[in-house]
């Protein structure tokens, strides 16, 4: 039981905690200065949630480590993440199409985690429940404006589409933490989520023109650990500081 | 030192992106109690990311130091999550003084996906700070800070910050 909820912990927290540092990486790099500023704010509230919910999990956890020890000291096979967000951060389609498919999700994950049993949880997930509205704002407007934009920002997005369909299914994928922690009435019932998720991403990007690809979604592994090689990558420059210098402080 | 007075006495830690206003009047700080010797202050954040929660809490602790308290916790609550709604009339009007618009509107939300992915959702029709035009226009939902969205007023020529609702 007290594993499960860790794990769990740790699968919310991941999420967050390498979708952050993706979307940190275009700070001074943004297209207009809005959007650096947008994507800024937006990756600080997703790591700011990443540390509540590891909080929570190094506490459930019980072995006195802290929120910054599973941040940077533990390798990428240890990392609990969706593959989605551990892609490289591509370019600014690529960006915002991963985080509109990441955002619909998460949004109608809080939605149902606000009322969790676990107090924690809910009260956490509703806390960053209010930081999804707006982020989901953000993403599907660019998803409309790109895809039913120029000849250029259409082939971009479409792009981005193609190459992220693949990896979208990984968020809906239960398995036996997910539902043990669902029966217990702490976790969210993916399922449920699902044709939520379908219906309001088949919405937008049939009004911004772009084409939902057939072929199946097919890369999985993340919650247990198998990851692409790009995490290992990411983590070698977000942990290098740390484990450089442990215990330093500033 | 009662409960009221320590309350009183934190009206002196100010947000530090904010200063004319105080942690108490923010909602920022929820209760103050006693348990044996120490004081207990619970705190709740305003954006789960917010980096000014880690200084408000260190001024917190300096102030209550200073004033004679030795054991301090300090006790993070997540529920009920903090809204500007909370604030009074007084405060919002500290924001107009200090050239912020202050939420307009409740963050009470009713649900429904449309407001997420339309481009024409309503917007709520913020009034410029330093002239109370009405005629503005929101440029980014996103400011420099997390609580902050950035608009421009077609009257006065202004560009200025708004306190989100949230």
């Amino acid at each position: 039981m007290t594993d499960n909820l860790f794990q769990y912990l740790l699968r919310l927290g991941d999420d967050r905690l390498v979708l952050g540092h993706r979307l940190s990486e275009w700070c001074g790099h943004g297209p207009i200065l809005e959007e650096d500023i947008a994507l800024a704010n937006i990756a600080l509230d997703l790591i700011g949630q990443a540390t509540l919910y590891l909080k929570l999990g190094a506490e459930t956890e019980g072995k006195g480590r802290s929120e910054d020890d599973l941040a940077y000291f533990r390798d990428a096979i240890e990392y609990r993440n969706v593959q989605m967000v551990e892609l490289p951060k591509g370019d600014y389609a690529f960006t915002t199409v991963r985080q509109f498919f990441f955002d619909v999700f998460s949004y109608h994950l809080l939605e149902q985690l606000q009322s969790s049993r676990n107090s924690e949880i809910a009260g956490i997930a509703a806390k960053g429940f209010k930081e999804v509205r707006y982020h989901v704002r953000h993403s599907s407007e660019w998803v409309l404006r790109m895809g039913d934009g120029t000849e250029e920002s259409h082939s971009r997005a479409q792009k981005a589409v193609s190459e992220l369909w693949r990896f979208t299914a990984e968020m809906f994928q239960a398995d036996a933490v997910d539902r043990a922690m669902k029966d217990e009435g702490i976790g969210a019932d993916l399922d449920a989520i699902k044709p939520k998720w379908d219906s309001v991403v088949t919405d937008v990007l049939n009004r911004a023109t772009l084409a939902i690809p057939s072929d199946p979604p097919a890369m999985t592994g993340g919650r247990r650990g198998r990851h692409t090689e790009h995490l290992g990558h990411m983590l070698s420059e977000m942990q290098i500081v740390a484990r450089s210098h442990p215990g330093a402080e500033w | 030192m009662s409960g009221a007075e320590v309350l009183d006495l934190l009206r002196n830690v100010k947000d530090p992106e904010i200063p004319m206003i105080d942690v108490v009047e923010l909602g920022i700080v929820r209760d103050v109690s006693f348990e044996n010797d120490a004081v207990r202050v619970d705190v709740t954040p305003t954006y789960s990311g917010c980096p000014a929660m880690q200084v408000i809490e260190r001024d917190i602790v300096a102030t209550l130091r200073s004033h004679g308290f030795e054991n301090i916790v300090v006790n993070t609550i997540y529920s009920p999550a903090w809204t500007t709604d909370w604030l009074s009339e007084e405060t919002r009007q500290k924001f107009r003084d200090y050239g912020i618009a202050p939420p307009t509107g409740a963050a009470s939300y009713a649900g429904g996906i449309a407001e997420l992915v339309s481009l024409r959702r309503a917007r709520p029709t913020i009034e410029c700070p330093f002239c109370r035009s009405v005629n503005t226009v929101e440029k980014s939902e996103f400011g420099s800070t997390a609580c902050k969205s950035i608009h421009f007023c077609n009257s006065c020529h202004q560009p200025f910050d708004h306190f989100k609702a949230f």
